[in-house]
């Protein structure tokens, strides 16, 4: 029973629980119930990842309506895994938000904090189930409208127009993304996935479809900050509240690349999106840009959230590069480092969130000699840095690896080259902080500071060691991904 | 203990000894036991790989499978047993040398030291006993970052600068050039095993691999071709035990070692010498040996003049494994070793040197004979051995590289060997023999001997007595290696 409706669930769970939320009133409540069904929302993906790697891709009629007249929820194992990604770091996410929370929120706004945080989760979670392009449209929209509520709750008032610069530039793409979908409806008649991919050849040829083409992937290039379509994102998770850029972070940006495959590869069919439109060589030049640009900015920033933030742009670009190639190895190496991103992302911005609540700070100047009173936190920023760097036996080795070998297998060496090079300027931005934080002396700030608390620590050393184990042993996400791209290239063939 | 345990635990041992050097932070006596304890045992499980080894066993175990086909394994061949028992030996030495330099010196943060020269160890052992390139690019990184603290371990501004420098240069070749290299490989052979007659012959075209050996030489930075040679004499900044095994020795090794390994087992001598670029990187090695010979007779500070020394003695080990002739690797192999005892002694006797009289530079030496006598003996023999005339040990590596020249039909290269061993003479010798027949400043108390601490001058003894006993007794290092050159 309860495994019949998990795909249901799996949404349904944090829609029902976030107006409970306001209800309750008392942070600490709402905190319990938030934690509750974050940790539930994992036990399902579980469920549903473990059913899908047996079974194959998962169909789900909403309310017992038949696909076409109905909207359907479809799970393949792209979808698991990145219900995956996202649930678990909504599940580590919880015991982290409970102190910084307090810390960084006035009391009367917690409760609906968790509200909003519940609607995010939900959209999220509901954009990557669903097999209707019009209610992806629409957990689409609930996820973004909560995001924005949930960055505008930052502590300095900068968040709050870095939440309007998202508003109106998330709202662009959420109308592109609308216009497209009412521009293929006009022309086949169906919202519904399975059946656009089999209407679609016969019409593809028109003027309309590829303006409905061109539409869409502009929109969801804003969604995912693809280069230079990513101008509301480095003071989004810069001024949001700590927890709010980790779960944006490791999950929003994914699930729009993740949108971005449906669409090109199970909606518009990798023929018409990569031979016909030539998509793949636009993405492959943004995203070389996105990889070296963004990665030289970041390493000037004093902000380290949004050096942070500069890098996750960078990171961006090695997804959109491996889906570029349009092999099953390109897509296979960008879902391998969606999934290891998510994780790095995760735990470098906890340790951030750590560093503000006990230093009230994020700024390089501010946290000179940090080692000393920190020792965990910033051991957690090293390690993880390593990762972003790509350092063996790290996730962030093996995601490199897979992307320079799809380069190469693609014939496109100078990319491999590429990737490399900017792997290492994320050396020199990761080793700014480190020799900031271990080798300056630190200033007169004597016994004041302590180290995070164990709430937050062991959230962030949890990612942290997923992020070695997965980096020691990668069969999960390879094989995970592997399958995912060969359903999803497979799809298309069809 | 069956093989495969022993292979695993010589990888293993040094990173488990982190967790005694550091529960015995508060207790310094102990906290050297547990390293020189370690060493001791690293040694013996070592000494019985190269046993299997001699008797024609490759032990060979695999540990875990990190992406589908390549897999985290190792294996004892002859090479890499010699070369495990080259760093394990002198660890053990450098291990007694350190408690009398880091206490003599009065240094800080020991305990950070010591674990992190463990840590070095276990990714030099891995490195050495690497099953496959995959896992032997692992530890090769592992063994950057791992010696990073070391380097800057003063934590000053010259220091951190020196680790930027390090750091860059090493990770930086590293990533850009052997990580593109070896991926490469792998998308054009599907394997990355060493198997002998190498992996690339009849798969990749001689251009190709041509260029595969190019971004390999340069991307393996810790072998210090010029122009990546920069990151050796800024590294010089860490304390002497650290420069002494670990950039005279452990390091550097790591970086020719792996080298000579690509020719033997990735690219085969017979399909090394058929590619044509391999030719003309003969020629950046040889220029490396005479350029950096010519730059350390400029230096004043002794180390940095021992750091250019050792630039161009990688050369040789380099320009052996280039010239793709079994004397070739023969001699690369045991200059490895003698070329490792001969620096490693200079670099104790300057430790020393510092630690009993606080001078650094060679135009301070003169007369020093008299107060440091066994000191400026065992130079002048380490001296003798990298210059390489008998009866110590550096002669025997020249003689096959020698040979070697003469079998690739490499007049020329004959010609630079024999030029850089007349420079060595030159930057070299003048120390000794300055401290010994010039009298210095006269001070009343300059006759007096005032040798380092014992741990110090009995570990630079040791090596330098090393070095004598190399000549005499090669004919094991000899046998070892011919099961390398010739195929069993």
């Amino acid at each position: 029973m309860l495994i019949l409706h998990a795909p249901a669930l799996q949404v349904a769970l944090p829609l029902a629980a976030a107006p409970l939320c306001v209800l309750l009133r008392s942070p600490r409540l709402a905190w319990v119930l938030a934690t509750l069904v974050s940790w539930s929302a994992l036990g399902i993906a579980l469920l549903l990842a473990e059913q899908v790697m047996q079974s194959g891709p998962l169909s789900y009629a909403l309310g017992d309506w038949a696909a076409p007249l109905g909207i359907e929820y479809r799970i393949d194992t792209a979808g698991a895994l990145m219900l995956l990604v996202i649930t678990s770091i909504g599940a580590l996410v919880m015991p982290f938000a409970y102190r910084s929370v307090q810390h960084e929120l006035r009391e009367d706004s917690i409760a609906l904090f968790y509200t909003c945080y519940l609607l995010c989760l939900t959209g999220l979670l509901g954009i990557v189930v669903t097999g209707d392009t019009f209610n992806l449209f629409v957990f689409l929209e609930i996820s973004s409208l909560s995001s924005y509520v949930l960055i505008s709750q930052g502590c300095s008032r900068r968040a709050l127009t870095a939440a309007y610069q998202y508003l109106v530039m998330g709202t662009i793409g959420a109308t592109f993304i609308l216009i497209g979908v009412g521009l293929l409806y006009m022309m086949t008649g169906t919202l519904n996935m399975a059946d656009l991919a089999q209407r679609l050849p016969a019409v593809s040829e028109t003027r309309t479809i590829r303006v409905a083409f061109a539409f869409v992937t502009v929109g969801v290039s804003l969604k995912l900050a693809l280069f230079p379509l990513h101008l509301w994102l480095p003071n989004a998770y810069a001024f949001a509240p700590s927890v709010v850029s980790v779960f944006i972070a490791a999950t929003a940006t994914k699930v729009g690349v993740y949108v971005l495959l449906r669409l090109f590869f199970t909606v518009f069919g990798a023929q018409f999106s990569f031979t016909a439109m030539h998509v793949g060589d636009i993405l492959m030049a943004l995203a070389a840009a996105a990889m070296l640009i963004a990665s030289l900015v970041a390493v000037f920033q004093q902000n380290i959230k949004r050096m942070l933030a500069y890098s996750s742009l960078a990171q961006v670009g090695y997804i959109v590069l491996g889906i570029s190639l349009a092999t099953a190895a390109g897509v296979a190496a960008g879902m391998i480092h969606l999934f290891n991103h998510a994780l790095m992302k995760g735990a470098l911005f906890m340790a951030m969130g750590s560093i503000f609540l006990r230093l009230g700070s994020v700024d390089i100047r501010d946290m000179q000699g940090l080692a000393r009173h920190m020792p965990f936190t910033v051991a957690a920023f090293v390690v993880g840095g390593l990762c972003l760097v790509g350092v063996p036996l790290s996730t962030g080795f093996v995601s490199k690896w897979y992307l320079v070998e799809a380069a190469l297998g693609a014939g496109h060496w100078p990319l491999a080259v590429l990737v490399l090079a900017s792997s290492l300027i994320a050396l020199v931005y990761i080793w700014r902080v480190v020799e900031a934080t271990c080798f300056q002396p630190a200033p007169a700030r004597a016994g004041s500071l302590k180290e995070a608390p164990a709430s937050m620590l062991v959230p962030t050393w949890v990612l942290i060691a997923a992020n070695l184990y997965f980096g020691i042993d990668a069969s999960l996400p390879s094989s995970m991904a592997r399958q995912g791209a060969e359903t999803l290239l497979g799809f298309a063939a069809r | 203990m069956s093989p495969e345990i022993t292979l695993l635990a010589a990888v293993a041992l040094p990173f488990v000894a982190l967790l005694p050097v550091l529960a015995l932070r508060r207790h310094p006596n102990l906290r050297e036991s547990a390293t020189l304890v370690t060493a001791l045992c690293l040694l013996l499980l070592v000494l019985s790989l190269l046993n299997q080894v001699q008797q024609g066993g490759r032990p060979a175990a695999r540990v875990v499978e990190t992406l589908p086909g390549l897999s985290i394994a190792f294996e004892a061949e002859p090479l890499g047993v010699l070369f495990a028992l080259l760093a394990s030996f002198l660890w053990l030495v450098t291990a007694v040398y350190s408690i009398g330099y880091m206490r003599g010196h009065g240094e800080a943060h020991q305990t950070r030291f010591y674990a992190c020269f463990a840590a070095a160890l276990g990714s030099t052992m891995g490195v050495a006993l690497a099953g496959n390139l995959f896992t032997l690019f692992i530890f090769y990184e592992l063994l950057t970052l791992t010696t990073y603290p070391l380097v800057t371990h003063n934590g000053d501004a010259v220091a951190r600068h020196a680790g930027r420098v390090y750091l860059g240069l090493l990770l930086g070749s590293s990533v850009a050039f052997f990580l593109l290299a070896l991926i490469a490989t792998w998308s054009l052979t599907g394997t990355l095993a060493f198997r002998h007659g190498g992996i690339l012959a009849g798969l990749v075209a001689p251009g190709t691999a041509g260029i595969l050996l190019a971004l390999y030489l340069f991307g393996i930075g810790k072998a210090a071709l010029m122009p990546l040679h920069r990151w050796l004499p800024a590294a010089m900044v860490a304390p002497t035990p650290v420069s002494a095994l670990l950039h005279a020795v452990a390091v550097v090794k790591a970086g020719v070692f792996t080298v000579l390994k690509l020719a033997v087992y990735i690219f085969g001598l017979d399909y090394l010498a058929a590619i044509p670029l391999t030719q003309w990187l003969t020629y950046v090695a040889a220029a490396t040996l005479l350029l950096a010979s010519l730059i350390a007779l400029r230096q004043d500070n002794l180390k940095l003049r021992l750091a250019y020394s050792t630039i161009g003695q990688l050369s040789y080990i380099v320009l052996g494994a280039l010239l793709a002739t079994p004397a070739g690797v023969l001699g690369g192999g045991l200059h490895m070793v003698m070329h490792a005892f001969g620096k490693i002694t200079l670099f104790f006797c300057a430790g020393a040197i510092l630690v009993a009289s606080g001078k650094t530079r060679v135009s301070e030496m003169r007369g020093l004979g008299r107060r440091m006598p066994f000191t400026m003996a065992a130079f002048l023999i380490a001296s003798l051995s990298i210059i390489g005339i008998p009866p110590l040990g550096g002669f025997w590596s020249k003689w096959f590289l020698g040979l070697a020249t003469l079998d690739a039909d490499r007049l020329a290269m004959l010609a630079v060997i024999l030029t850089s061993s007349l420079l060595s003479v030159a930057y070299l010798l003048p120390i000794p023999l300055r401290a010994f027949f010039t009298d210095g400043k006269p001070q009343p108390q300059a006759a007096r001997v005032q040798e380092a601490p014992l741990a110090c001058v009995a570990a630079l003894l040791l090596t330098a007595l090393g070095c004598l006993l190399l000549f005499l007794l090669p004919e094991p290092l000899y046998r070892l290696l011919q099961l390398l050159a010739v195929p069993e």
